[in-house]
């Protein structure tokens, strides 16, 4: 039975690219409604690491290399409008970021990244520098003896996601979206014209859904023809208590937030399914730190954070439209914050405009399938 | 007693570890050490005696006899648990607690240096924390909570400076402003805030409280104390104002706002278990509706949801030091006989009786002070619920009204929780704030989900901890650590 | 906010925020700086606000204050002892040794 009025649209997921892709169809003049889960649902939006990051992305994959900087070049236009339709300032600071090799083994992984993007980029290649100890030292006095080198890249940088969380949200809202909370979504039947959405807290008819439900997609999609494989991939972080600014840049392992908390990361692991943080992975990352800044020794940890991270097999995003459900579509990715802004433009107007394609054909996920057409 | 003051002396394993030196923690290492267990106490204060007995080691009648008979039941317990073999860790912050298959780890900072240490049973005694307060102004020095000004005259024979101001609920009021009374202190004010209707809901345990043996004592402390004080009942709308330190106090009673002028204002609505370890541990936590609380889920001897972690005391509940103590010896026996492959003890069953009786009354104390809706789910939207990140009111009843899921992701949102005191100070404040506004129960809405460390731990102490090969690969994707 | 009724057996010097004090060598931090008539000890980090002891038993964070040049120290957890040196604090902390 249906429990709620009948929607032209809903998102499932109210997560940074659900509550993206809701702002931008909102922005349009839809209605959608975004259902979303439990205070404790799995959220990869919870334990993010803030980062509007280019360097590196795209290895092997040019398309995912423009995607990625277009986006980062979206960011302050993107954060200006957040600003005017949520009164949040998303505390966007592309000042530039660093990678830190802390063994030479580290650094010639590193830099066969950055030079495999740009090679395969040409001209519309981000700016990155190599940079050996001293180099980094010079523009970060306070680097430890350990670091080896760094990537540096100008056009990288960081949000403070958590308001950038709360101001999709308000701005959704604002802007017209429904939410509901406590509303998995445990079952799509295709119906006349549309889908009815089902959970344990009842039914909804939608005649199109958008599945934006992180690694939740993994068991939603089948269901309207798509398919959304992930790999398991939890990481974790260290957070302290807030330290007055001493890193005015931003790397992918050390960030200091604007409120001043350091945030430490970052770990893979692919054998558990347990959110609880493990306390050895703790003790590396934190060693890891020292070397990094010596400075941080006595900051006090306050916290220790995980998340599964929404990981296809190639890591790349996947936009697709159903080929056999028309009116359904799928958008995942790892990158919540970095792609927001075109979550929020591109994909939400070819949402809203139905189009065929959400975005670059290389982008669907039909090419997990094991015969590929 | 093997006392132990530095983090190198410490073994990596014992049969069991207790979590706090309180009533429960020195009952419950008495039991295990007389079973012949190696056992060990981790407190994080400098002494023992918890915060009832505080300061227990080195008080004596006939320098502090205001503290009353009561007080002095602890030097007993400490000379117990001094007499036996068990290790005792003072000033030790046990930071992450994990059940690993069978037993358990700890992860304790002891002077500068943190440690793990396995135990094939903990039990937590971390007592209890007082319930919030959060009014107008009550972040202004000045303002402390009533037990942190009973702290201050059991451990130093500190007496607050006039004008004196109490408010609040519970049965604290009257003994602190007793005490200070006995010690030649004076107090200008109680601002009672018990709701009139609350005796309703309490009435019908009437009978069996008065059968209790809190029943004549806490009549005859409010007695004396009224003789003395000026005391409002049924106090509503109280704010504090000052501008760098709280000056005067305004509420109403009796249908009249009043102002009075005051220099120490103690705040105080009852107390809360402090289990933010027992739920950085994944213990399950229930909500107790009439103690308007969320406390760890135990069975009758004291075990947690996680099987080798037990949970005694104040901790795990609110019953009071007697209780406290029962629960300490139950979970103690229990544990330690268990370890033992042996069967519940006559002892055991003896404690389980003397708990029941103790228990006596306490309904009748719970509903009585059960604090006033107003007082435990603000709606002035500019009082402070989280003192550490500075989140108001206002903020969490709009995230509230915009569909919040629940604490966890109000933390996202607005960081409440996310300070120093981990949500100490804000987790029961912020439960009611959004159970209230979105027309939920407490139990419903839940409470915060903690992570290690659950003390602020400096950076260094983590990362000498060892790297395992496992952390390694999960940091750098090579086992080597280069 | 508070006065002594005892006159301490043995009394430690400390210095706070300059100033010389002797207080009981049994106090805490938090006691002795409230028994010496210091009533805020440091200003928030959020907000600028001042802010003093609350709970007295390492539960609020309130009396976050530099002790031996160790920034971000719970003043009631810490006992005193002959020497020691206390400064209040401003905002948050530095990843300076010492403090600001």
């Amino acid at each position: 039975m249906r429990t709620l009025p009948d929607q032209e649209i809903v998102v499932v997921g109210g997560g940074l690219v659900g509550a993206a892709l809701a702002w931008g169809l909102a922005r349009r003049g839809l209605k959608p409604l975004v259902l979303d889960g439990e205070d404790l649902s799995h959220r990869a939006s919870r334990a993010n690491f803030a980062l509007v990051w280019v360097q590196g992305k795209g290895v092997g994959a040019p398309h995912y290399a423009r995607w990625t900087i277009a986006a980062a070049r979206q960011w302050p236009s993107f954060a200006a409008e957040i600003m005017e339709a949520s009164g949040i300032d998303v505390g966007l600071r592309q000042w530039g970021g660093f990678t830190f090799g802390l063994a030479e083994s580290e650094m010639a992984m590193w830099t066969e990244e950055v030079r495999c993007v740009a090679e395969a980029l040409g001209g519309d290649a981000p700016e990155y520098a190599v940079l050996d100890h001293a180099e980094t030292a010079r523009m970060l006095p306070g680097i430890g003896r350990d670091v080896v080198g760094a990537i540096y890249s100008p056009l990288d940088g960081d949000v403070n996601s958590l308001r950038l969380f709360r101001a999709l949200h308000v701005g959704m809202l604002n802007l017209g979206a429904g939410y509901r909370p406590h509303s998995d979504v445990t079952e799509i039947v295709p119906d006349a014209g549309g889908f009815l959405l089902k959970g344990a807290w009842g039914e909804v008819f939608a005649r199109r859904v958008v599945l934006a439900a992180g690694n939740g997609n993994t068991r939603l999609a089948p269901m309207v023809g798509l398919a959304a494989p992930t790999l398991q991939s939890k990481g974790q972080i260290l957070v302290t208590e807030k330290c007055a600014p001493f890193f005015p840049y931003t790397s992918t392992t050390v960030r200091q937030a604007e409120e001043g908390g350091v945030m430490i990361g970052d770990s893979q692991e692919a054998d558990t399914s347990s959110i609880a943080t493990d306390q050895d992975i703790s003790s590396v990352l934190a060693s890891r730190a020292i070397r990094t800044f010596p400075q941080l020794g006595s900051v006090n940890v306050v916290r220790s954070w995980s998340g599964f991270r929404v990981k296809t097999p190639d890591g790349l995003p996947i936009y697709e439209c159903s080929p056999t459900h028309p009116g359904a579509s799928l958008v995942m990715c790892h990158s919540g914050v970095t792609l927001a802004p075109h979550h929020a433009h591109l994909i939400a107007d070819a949402i809203a405009d139905q189009a065929a394609m959400l975005a670059d054909k290389r982008f669907s996920g039909r090419r997990f399938h094991v015969s590929q057409p | 007693m093997q006392t132990i003051r530095s983090a190198e002396d410490l073994a990596a394993r014992y049969d069991i570890a207790i979590v706090g030196a309180g009533s429960a923690g020195m009952a419950a290492a008495a039991e295990c050490a007389k079973l012949g267990l190696n056992t060990i106490v981790f407190d994080e204060n400098p002494e023992a005696g918890g915060q009832i007995y505080r300061a227990i080691t080195r008080n004596t009648p006939a320098a502090r006899p205001y503290l009353g008979k009561d007080y002095w039941r602890g030097a007993g317990l400490w000379n117990a648990f001094s007499a036996t073999a068990a290790a005792h860790v003072s000033a030790a912050a046990v930071w992450s607690l994990e059940q690993q298959g069978e037993e358990a780890e700890l992860r304790v900072s002891v002077s500068g240096r943190s440690r793990i240490v396995h135990a094939r049973r903990v039990i937590l005694a971390t007592g209890a924390t007082e319930r919030p307060m959060p009014v107008r102004g009550w972040t202004l020095p000045g303002v402390m909570s009533v037990g942190a000004a009973q702290i201050a005259l059991k451990s130093a024979g500190l007496l607050p400076e006039g004008p004196v101001v109490l408010a609040g609920t519970g049965p604290l009021l009257y003994l602190y402003a007793s005490q200070v009374l006995a010690a030649g202190g004076t107090i200008d004010a109680i601002l009672d805030t018990t709701p009139r209707r609350n005796w309703l809901q309490a009435a019908p345990y009437l009978l069996s409280f008065l059968s209790s043996p809190y029943a004549w004592k806490g009549l005859g402390l409010v007695l004396k104390v009224a003789r003395v004080v000026r005391i409002f009942r049924s106090v509503t709308a109280l704010e504090i104002t000052g501008k760098e330190r709280a000056d005067s106090v305004t509420f109403t009673a009796g249908g009249k706002t009043i102002s009075l002028p005051a220099k120490s204002i103690f705040l105080h609505q009852g107390v809360i278990p402090h289990a933010n370890l027992a739920n950085a541990a994944g213990c399950e936590m229930g909500w107790d509706d009439r103690q308007k609380c969320f406390a760890p889920v135990i069975d009758g001897q004291g075990r947690s949801t996680r099987p080798s972690i037990f949970i005694a005391g104040d901790g795990s509940g609110i019953g009071g030091a007697v209780v406290a103590e029962l629960d300490g010896r139950i979970a103690g026996l229990s544990a330690g006989l268990e370890l033992l492959g042996k069967q519940p003890s006559e002892d055991g069953r003896r404690y389980i009786r003397l708990r029941q009786k103790a228990l006596r009354g306490r309904t009748f104390i719970d509903l009585l002070y059960q604090p006033a809706p107003s007082f435990r789910a603000p709606v002035e939207s500019d009082v402070v619920a989280c003192r550490c990140e500075e989140v108001s009111v206002g903020a969490i009843r709009a995230a509230a009204a915009g569909g919040v899921a629940g604490p966890n992701q109000l933390k996202t949102m607005l960081r409440c929780g996310m300070g120093p005191c981990q949500g100490r100070m804000c987790a029961a404040t912020v439960t009611e704030l959004l159970a209230d506004a979105q027309h939920r129960s407490q139990a419903d809405v839940g409470t915060y989900r903690l992570r290690p460390p659950i003390k602020p731990v400096p950076l260094s102490e983590i990362a000498a901890l060892p790297h395992t090969s496992d952390a390694v690969y999960a940091v750098t994707g090579s086992h080597s650590g280069h | 906010m508070f006065h002594s009724l005892e006159s301490p057996k043995n009394r430690v010097k400390i210095t706070v925020d300059g100033k010389h004090i002797e207080v009981d060598a049994t106090a805490n931090v938090a006691m002795a700086l409230l028994g010496a008539g210091i009533t805020a000890v440091r200003r928030s980090v959020v907000g600028n606000a001042p802010r003093a002891p609350y709970c007295m038993m390492g539960i609020c964070f309130e009396c976050l204050v530099t002790i031996d040049g160790v920034q971000n120290r719970q003043a009631c957890m810490v006992p005193v002892h002959d020497g020691m040196t206390i400064s209040s604090q401003s905002g948050a902390r530095t990843t300076e040794e010492g403090g600001k």
